[in-house]
């Protein structure tokens, strides 16, 4: 097969990028999460990022992009533990080594169950979270991935589009979070008691690196280098902006105040919004679907205070709300083939996604926390992660604190 | 004796720092609090949950001088530390029944 040299190391620097977005987002929940619980929220994304990686190469890989096992529902285990490396993935024609392709693939399965953490802050268990993030990579994005990503997916060939995860990665986080929020149940005094953010400063760096990888996440998702890449990366840079200025605008008008947390929020719906559609639409329709995107992230964030399920950090309103977004103006601003007919298949994809993604989802956080235990107990939630389960203090100001032991 | 404790707002800790000085009160423990009396707290909102931040960040300034010193302490302090709006603070005293100088041993009036 052809290797291009060009597309191949902006598919490796896309990869690094993606990587990048997963400590990004350890600061952004980190900072959004109370100064008991930061190091417990980071370790966990560290934790996602080494399970994810591992199982992916043994076989959720495999089960993703390997030759279609029938219906156009899972691959095969032909690829598992990164078999058959060499040769061309199935139904792809790439000008890019295979492996190449196999890890950027890989970053997008650790950023989606990062992602999850944010629905389990200040009250998930460590090691139930890692036996439930190699399960749900298996069961949950395995199988979506391959629907919607691999040319032999029955998503794919009714002709859904999704150029970069609006649905793989967005709509399935967002529906796997209100599963994950559903199972672990609300954390001790939520709503009445006050969580607010500990440090803002450190959210607004995380979703700096968040914006900065997501480069990598939709232009390197053109999976080449050249026009499509470059379109891509125009209307991430765009719907961001555009996601930024929609919400600051609605919260604005609603509170009278314009947020540091809301910017940054903004920006991530809007990133969130353009995911799906980057590469199938213009520039200008990307500024429409990130002002979308920060307009509906906004709104869709106070749902979880009527509705009583408690996604701490938003992970439903931002991922899941905006995804769809995304996803459905796709069916209605793509360059070619927007219309009636896209938008059914557009919102096809986004019903079996959230149906599959929400049930299973359901059903291995509730395997796990009835085996290995998924949510910590009242004491440890009250006396806070970091020292009882970590061992260990994010912030330090010295003083008396603490004598060395042996 | 008496311990005359100062709540006041953060900004006048250098004019009442001042006002001390210039009575010829040598030391002081300043501390950084939270409080509220009549004075109530700010709105902070996060992604449209408000909430009501009940206390005030305020400085508390203790000092130990002797009756007549504790006298002029409070109208200095009141002068220096008084904005005329709500939240200016309070000043209250109470007799210390003895001080110790630990350096020295010294005790009572000479420790101060």
């Amino acid at each position: 097969m052809h290797v291009d040299t060009g597309d191949t190391a902006w598919l490796l620097a896309s990869a690094a990028l993606v990587l990048f977005m997963t400590p990004g987002l350890a600061l952004f929940y980190g900072g959004m999460v109370r100064a008991k619980n930061v190091l417990a929220m980071m370790v966990q994304n560290l934790g996602a990022i080494a399970v994810v990686s591992v199982v992916w190469a043994l076989v959720a890989y495999s089960l993703a992009f390997g030759p279609d096992a029938g219906g156009g529902f899972i691959g095969t285990l032909h690829l598992a533990g990164l078999a058959h490396a060499t040769a061309p993935v199935p139904g792809l024609h790439l000008a890019v080594p295979p492996l190449a392709f196999a890890v950027f693939q890989m970053m997008f399965a650790v950023i989606t169950a990062a992602l999850l953490t944010g629905a389990g802050a200040d009250r998930m268990r460590f090691s139930g979270f890692l036996v439930f993030a190699a399960i749900w990579v298996v069961v949950v994005y395995a199988p979506i991935a391959h629907w919607v990503f691999s040319p032999q997916g029955w998503l794919y060939q009714r002709g859904v589009l999704d150029f970069a995860g609006g649905n793989v990665v967005e709509v399935d986080s967002g529906a796997s979070a209100l599963a994950l929020a559903v199972v672990l149940g609300r954390r001790h005094g939520w709503p009445r008691d006050v969580m607010a953010p500990h440090s803002l400063p450190l959210t607004v760096v995380g979703a700096g690196i968040l914006w900065f990888g997501w480069f990598g996440f939709n232009a390197g998702s053109a999976l080449a280098s050249g026009q499509l890449a470059a379109q891509a990366f125009v209307s991430t840079q765009l719907a961001a902006c555009t996601g930024l200025l929609g919400w600051i605008l609605v919260e604005h008008r609603r509170t009278g105040h314009a947020t540091t947390l809301g910017a940054a929020s903004g920006a991530v719906a809007g990133l969130v919004a353009i995911t799906p559609a980057c590469g199938f639409v213009n520039s200008m329709a990307a500024l429409l679907i990130g002002f979308l995107g920060g307009v509906t992230g906004v709104l869709a964030v106070s749902a979880k205070f009527r509705l009583g399920y408690d996604d701490s950090l938003d992970v439903v309103g931002v991922h899941g709300a905006c995804g769809v977004v995304g996803t459905l103006a796709l069916g209605l601003l793509a360059m070619h083939g927007a219309g009636a007919h896209l938008l059914g298949e557009q919102a096809l994809a986004v019903a079996a996604s959230i149906a599959w993604a929400f049930t299973l989802t359901y059903l291995v956080a509730q395997l796990v926390q009835r085996t290995v235990g998924l949510r910590v107990t009242p004491q440890i939630e009250v006396e806070g992660l970091d020292t009882v389960i970590h061992a260990e203090a994010a912030y330090d100001f010295g003083n008396v604190r603490a004598t060395r032991l042996g | 004796m008496m311990l005359v404790t100062a709540i006041v707002k953060p900004f006048k800790l250098d004019d009442v720092k001042h006002t001390l000085h210039e009575l010829g009160v040598d030391g002081m423990t300043v501390s950084e609090v939270q409080g509220h009396g009549r004075q109530r707290g700010h709105t902070e909102v996060y992604r449209g949950a408000e909430y009501v931040v009940d206390f005030v960040p305020k400085v508390r300034i203790e000092v130990v001088v002797d009756d007549e010193t504790a006298v002029q302490v409070v109208d200095a302090v009141t002068a220096a530390a008084r904005t005329g709006q709500i939240g200016d603070g309070k000043i209250w005293t109470v007799p210390v029944q003895d001080v110790v100088r630990i350096r020295t041993g010294e005790r009572g009036p000479d420790a101060l």
